[in-house]
């Protein structure tokens, strides 16, 4: 529709006239804000705790738990030098500690959910599925944060309120 | 022709030279969500008199929701 609309634009005597193609889906899949009455407080993508640790390939294990240890979390993201998501240290891996990388000890390809996720399809899912969390990551795959299921409920509750 | 931009090339137009936004999409989609300061002409109305507000001189950029 919005190369229509640009060419209509051009036809109608405006000489700068650009089209995003990737739209609003992509705006919002991003983590950009949105606005409106399904805007950016109904999305998953501002609730999610962007503390979540990170840790890449090639670290050891070991250090990266001792790490976690002083953070408070029982899970860790590896990532890339861009910050896509190659893979989640669990707590069974936490616990083992084994004297190995990260690389090595990680869970491949956790699922994910985009920013723009709409929160009460989010909570419903994770209520169903039983998930206490879920990681969130850009339409480029770079880690946005976790979404924990009771900053969700919380949310959502306060947005059906309003 | 237009111009076919990705949203980092959106991002810098809105900063450096303060591109207008304009959704195309109908108007309870546009109520739903939009993008800041984006204003809305859905593609049936886009004609001289619905653009009159627009600035000439500076760019223009359209949006739907994806590629469709």
């Amino acid at each position: 529709m919005s190369p229509r609309a640009a060419s209509r634009l051009e036809s109608i005597g405006f000489e700068h006239v650009f089209d995003y193609v990737a739209g609003k889906a992509d705006w919002g899949s991003a983590g950009l804000p949105l606005e409106g009455t399904e805007g950016s407080e109904t999305r998953a993508g501002a609730y999610v705790r962007t503390d979540v640790p990170t840790c890449h390939p090639h670290d050891q294990l070991r250090e990266v738990c001792e790490r976690l240890e002083e953070s408070g979390w029982d899970t860790c993201f590896v990532v890339d030098e861009r910050c896509v998501v190659l893979g989640r240290l669990g707590r069974r891996a936490i616990r083992g500690r084994e004297d190995i990388t990260a690389e090595r000890a990680m869970t491949l390809g956790p699922s994910t959910i985009r920013p723009s996720a709409r929160l009460h399809a989010v909570v419903e899912r994770m209520q169903r599925q039983q998930l206490t969390n879920l990681p969130v990551t850009t339409s480029e795959g770079r880690l946005a944060g976790l979404l924990l299921r009771e900053d969700a409920e919380r949310a959502l509750a306060a947005v059906n309120k309003s | 022709m237009p111009t076919a931009i990705d949203r980092n090339k959106l991002q810098r137009l809105i900063a450096d030279e303060e591109a207008q936004l304009v959704e195309v999409l109908p108007a309870a989609e546009y109520e739903d969500e939009h993008l800041p300061g984006a204003i809305n002409i859905p593609l049936k109305e886009l004609d001289h008199e619905t653009t009159r507000a627009l600035d000439r001189a500076r760019p223009v950029v359209a949006y739907c929701y994806d590629y469709q």
